[in-house]
């Protein structure tokens, strides 16, 4: 890293992204990302022992690799002398990885750095009941009674059902025990954005994504994987061709099932899939005479109201970041934001283009700006594509930076929100 | 004491500790190292140890079997009955020791190195992947002589010993102790202190009971049982060998003999079939072939070569999916090119089947086989081939084909690329023609299938750059296969030799000889497969292609090639692949033999049947081969006998104990060959013509080898 150098985005590679339960149903996460590791080694051509270090966003990582960074580059089958760590920090896990992975090499400690992350939902861990597992602990390990009677006394307060319910694996914020889409629900409901806007916003991004891939445009950032079982995956599988919002407005409430309006329709599924970005110091970079795709300008990540602004982490990210970069609102041309939810999506188009949110919420002396749906996420996001948590990330930055190089536009933001509302904003500068 | 260069003894908590140590990487059973052995022992008898325990030196190999090189060398047929006598006697007395004896075993331990560890009393191996176990000594025309035929069969009973010691095939830690060969697995560490613990752990001799089947003890343990056994071991033993190999003979009778009389007994008759085995032609031959393979997996070109770590394969087939996984270990990127993912998904499929397999026998890690699968990459087109160091084309034979791959190639490489061609009859140099660098084009000819074959024929035109040469036969010898360097030309070396060999068989058929009695005739010369079987089974279109590949070479010499196989592919046959060929595929076989496809000779026309003695259809059929292999040598195709001695056997199936072409030339004698030849020149047969460098050898009685 010379003084003065930027951090250069040089390609990124993907697996397909697979809704949860399909072909990566038998794989470990671990699995899965490899392959995006590896298609992304061969497709820039550098050396496997060129690497520095692996960082790797994961946010139900499996109990058997909860370093999952380093058993992915294993078997990679990168060298064995490479650090590996895994973050996570929600739906924006990746995201933190790639500016952990920036901060290296700023700091000069490393030149060249795979991040991304990988999430499979196909197997989660289900824990046995609390009592049951105080039970075994208490039996093998703490107390250890020798006789049969203190074995039977660790009974003492244990129902039947303890033996066999498992419990309810954690799908609400910790904090407010709020379900995602609840809190989706809930801002709908504050915002006023109906079920159609919310759904027209989740048709476009289907019928942009079945698009992307006829043009062969995805194709480009998607390394085919065959599974162990032997099954080829080519291609993602959660879009749907076609879609429209009428189609959309016919499905059920998925949350608040009285007057909700967030359906299965206008929300991101469960995916499993994994992504991989590769970043380099510029010296590096023009020494490997590699041409990167971009470079990062600037970065940012906040951290909002939980129970209102659980969603609207780009909201608040994107204008610090673009402070950070000295950039104005006009200055970029192509956007690429994590879409949990249509309803989120809405809210932060309009949020940002509103002169009262914006002065009175962030301290703006206006609006932000106006987000042209044209130059927004234009080949589907994450609610046709799929949401692997640890992964979107690196989808987003890598298709980011493909679309900075084609259409010649010179800054690009990448966003997204997480659970816990915090946010992120990455903006890229063309190479 | 005297100083001690090959077994140093040590005491620890008074255990005598044996640690073999040869000079050199690897240790030998030689006289020498016995004889040291032999002070040792004779010392520990008067001593009061609690136990001896026996270790290497080395870090992968125990004791990896007999001296080879000092039985070679032994002239009289006295240095080598003293020799497997004194090993017997060492053995022997180290099986009587009056305390415990373990010995542990790390790396390769083959033939003598298993003798030894027999006689001990408690035997450990370790969990490397580099520790396997076996008795090779078949593979040399011998047998394992210093006990190896008595005491594995009694260890682990006739049924598991006769194969082990008959294929001479490896086995690893794992296999064995379920065996019975080894008792317990350890890691690789800190072996001495294990053995240490385990001699006193031991109180005593030990007397193994062994748990037996019910139907092992019913043939087992009763003379009428184990009757029944060798009966059966010999007609498989027959069927395969065709008699041809005393060593395989000898075995099953030693063993046979053990059971018959004692053990000593047994041992004391080995030791005189093992003299007499050494100094068979067989063995001799074998033992020659196997100096010729290690030469051959040792780089000439060393220095000038340049890492493999990415490898591309396009056509991934079943000799593109075999060359891939064959690749795995050595590289770190893997591509698997093809028109479309289908046959990819299929090809990684198997390839995943075979890692699973050998994790499951413990030749590599549990996650070594998740670090080799995730290696390859499917591709449909060039996204992935950027700084790719070796891309090697199996793609359907076809000149035009495999050009456009070149140039493909070429647009997304760069200059430090090579483009091998595995095909078995394109000349090199015409697929160069197409290339922007043909100093980066070689020739990479594999066998199928891959895995299993152990040769490569590597095909340099007068353009190839050195470091590509160096770089191919570098990647050969990781990839586990005895390379051979040939000069390019049509069919370079081995389909060249093998083409006028099939040519000559169907030219029989034409005559009126019928198929069963060719093949007959071809298998009791040694060979493995007849070659009209083989025809079938490499394919008539294949062999066509070849026909015309290498006709026009073979007719300016006025040895026009027959028709016959363009002939029977125009009219649809392919041989085995479409159940068309000139044997039946679909009507059981008799007596062993498939029956021929009538329908062949409504394409070739009707013949008169005729009846042509076994021996002129030896002469005829394996004399087209050898004549074509001198002609190879006398063009520079070949660049030494030793090179087509490997490539007959190992690549065409040439009979290995007659130890290849050129050291069979040389044992029937030039002269003899030319002679032979002759008489059907004067026939009229006009392709008989003795290439002029065996004339010549045959004018001053010269040989193609010294020794």
């Amino acid at each position: 890293m010379a003084k003065g150098d930027r951090i250069a985005i040089i390609d990124g590679c993907r697996t397909p992204f697979l809704r949860s339960g399909a072909a990566y149903r038998a794989m470990m996460a671990y699995e899965i990302c490899r392959h995006a590791v590896k298609g992304l080694v061969a497709k820039t051509g550098i050396p496997n022992d060129m690497v520095d270090h692996v960082i790797m966003g994961s946010v139900l990582t499996d109990v058997k690799t909860t370093n999952v960074a380093r058993e992915i580059m294993l078997a990679a089958a990168l060298p064995n002398t490479i650090p590996a760590y895994t973050c996570t920090v929600a739906c924006i896990s990746a995201n933190a990885a790639i500016i952990s992975a920036a901060n290296l090499i700023v700091n000069g400690n490393a030149d060249c750095i795979i991040a991304g992350g990988v999430e499979t939902f196909s197997d989660p861990d289900i824990k046995i009941s609390k009592n049951y597992r105080q039970f075994i602990m208490d039996l093998t390990m703490f107390k250890r009674p020798k006789t049969v009677v203190g074995k039977l006394k660790l009974l003492k307060g244990m129902s039947f059902k303890d033996f066999i319910v498992p419990e309810q694996p954690e799908i609400g914020e910790f904090s407010t025990q709020l379900r995602m889409g609840d809190t989706a629900d809930r801002l709908a409901k504050r915002l006023g954005i109906s079920q159609g806007n919310q759904d027209a916003f989740a048709a476009l991004s289907h019928n942009r994504a079945a698009a992307a891939w006829e043009k062969g445009i995805l194709k480009k950032e998607v390394v085919p994987v065959v599974t162990p079982q032997g099954r080829l995956v080519d291609k993602d599988n959660g879009f749907r061709k076609g879609v429209t919002p009428e189609k959309l407005a016919a499905l059920k409430p998925a949350f608040d099932k009285r007057y909700g309006t967030v359906t299965a329709g206008n929300s991101s599924f469960l995916t499993d899939g994994g992504a991989a970005v590769l970043l380099m110091s510029e010296t590096l970079a023009k020494k490997m005479r590699l041409k990167p795709l971009a470079y990062i300008k600037s970065y940012a990540f906040t951290a909002q109201d939980l129970w209102e602004e659980l969603l609207l982490g780009p909201v608040f990210s994107i204008p610090k970041a673009l402070a950070m970069g000295k950039l104005k609102f006009k200055d970029i041309g192509v956007w690429e934001i994590h879409e949990a939810f249509g309803v989120q999506m809405v809210a932060v188009v309009q949020l940002l283009a509103s002169d009262s949110f914006c002065k009175n919420r962030l301290g703006l002396s206006g609006k932000l700006g106006e987000i042209k749906l044209d130059n927004l996420n234009i080949y589907g996001g994450s609610l046709s594509l799929g949401h692997p948590f640890g992964a979107t990330g690196a989808r987003l930055v890598t298709t980011c930076a493909n679309r900075l190089r084609e259409s010649g536009k010179r800054y690009g933001v990448v966003a997204g929100c997480a659970a816990g509302a915090v946010g992120n904003a990455i903006i890229l500068e063309r190479s | 004491m005297e100083a001690l260069t090959y077994c140093k003894p040590e005491v620890m908590n008074d255990v005598l500790v044996v640690t073999i140590d040869c000079p050199g990487k690897v240790n030998k059973v030689s006289s020498a190292m016995l004889n040291e052995m032999e002070v040792i022992i004779n010392n520990a008898k008067s001593k009061k140890y609690k136990g001896l325990a026996i270790v290497s030196g080395k870090d992968d190999n125990f004791v990896v079997g007999a001296d080879i090189d000092e039985l070679t060398s032994m002239k009289t047929e006295d240095e080598i009955r003293a020799y497997i006598t004194k090993a017997n006697s060492v053995l022997s007395r180290l099986e009587k020791l009056p305390f415990p004896t373990v010995c542990v075993i790390n790396g390769n331990c083959l033939g003598g190195g298993v003798e030894l560890a027999l006689v001990t009393d408690y035997r450990i191996a370790t969990d490397s992947t580099n520790t396997v176990i076996g008795f090779p000594e078949i593979k040399l025309g011998l047998i394992p002589a210093a006990g190896g035929t008595q005491r594995l069969p009694r260890l682990i009973g006739i049924q598991h010993a006769l194969p082990l010691i008959l294929q001479g095939s490896t086995i690893r830690a794992r296999r064995a102790k379920r065996l019975g060969i080894i008792d317990e697995i350890v890691i690789p560490y800190g072996l001495k202190e294990i053995a240490v613990k385990k001699v006193l752990q031991l109180k005593g001799k030990r007397t193994i009971k062994r748990k037996r089947t019910f139907a092992e003890w019913l043939l087992e343990s009763n003379p009428l049982g184990r009757s029944i056994i060798f009966s059966q071991a010999r007609t498989m033993m027959m069927k395969q060998t065709r008699g041809l190999y005393p060593a395989a003979v000898a075995a099953i009778d030693a063993v046979e003999y053990g059971y018959k009389t004692t053990i000593a007994k047994g041992i004391a008759k080995d030791s005189e079939r093992f003299v007499h085995l050494v100094q068979t032609y067989q063995s001799r031959s074998l033992i020659n072939l196997f100096f010729a393979m290690t030469d051959l997996k040792k780089n000439t070109f060393k220095k000038k070569e340049k890492n493999v770590s990415k490898l591309a394969v396009i056509g991934t087939g079943l000799m593109g999916s075999g060359i891939a996984l064959v690749s795995l270990p050595l590289c770190d990127t893997v591509l698997l090119k093809d028109t479309s993912l289908d046959p990819i998904t299929r090809s990684m499929a198997q390839i995943r089947k075979s890692l699973e397999k050998r994790a499951q026998s413990g030749a590599i890690r549990n996650f070594d086989k998740e670090v080799m699968y995730g290696k390859l990459i499917p591709c449909d087109d060039y996204t992935y081939f950027k700084n790719t160091d070796l891309v090697i084309e199996a793609v359907f034979e076809d000149l035009k084909l495999k050009q456009d791959l070149l140039k493909e190639v070429e647009a997304v490489t760069g200059d430090s690329t090579i483009f091998a061609s595995n095909t078995s009859a394109i000349p090199i140099s015409l697929i160069a023609k197409a290339s922007k660098r043909p100093q980066n084009m070689i020739g990479m000819h594999y066998f199928s299938p891959v895995p299993a074959m152990p040769l490569l024929e590597i095909i340099k035109t007068a353009k190839t750059a050195d470091w590509v040469v160096a770089t191919a036969i570098t990647t050969g010898i990781a990839q586990g296969k005895s390379c051979i360097v040939v000069k390019d030309g049509p069919g370079f070396y081995t389909t060249r030799i093998l083409a006028p060999y099939l040519n000559e068989a169907v030219v029989l058929i034409e005559e009126g000889v019928s198929m069963n009695d060719i093949d007959t005739a071809m298998l009791a010369f040694g060979y493995p497969v007849g070659p009209i079987a083989l025809l079938d089974e490499v394919g008539i279109d294949v062999g066509a292609h070849v026909t015309i590949e290498l006709g026009q070479m073979f007719a300016a010499r006025g040895a026009t090639p027959s028709n016959v196989l363009p002939l029977l592919l125009s009219k649809g046959f392919k041989g085995r692949k479409n159940k068309k060929g000139f044997y039946m595929y679909d009507s059981p076989k008799k007596k062993g033999m498939r029956l021929p496809n009538e329908e062949v000779y409504t394409v070739i026309g009707k013949v008169t049947p005729k009846a042509i003695s076994v021996e002129e259809i030896q002469q005829r059929v394996s004399l087209m081969m050898i004549n074509e292999a001198a002609h190879c040598l006398q063009e520079g195709i070949l660049s030494s006998p030793r090179d087509g001695d490997v490539g007959s056997v190992l690549g065409l199936g040439f009979p290995p104990f007659k130890g290849g072409i050129f050291r069979y030339i040389d044992h029937e004698g030039a002269g003899t060959i030319v002679d032979t030849m002759m008489q059907y020149y004067n026939r009229g047969l006009e392709r008989f013509k003795p290439a002029r460098i065996l004339a010549d050898m045959a004018k001053t009685d010269k040989r193609f080898y010294k020794d």
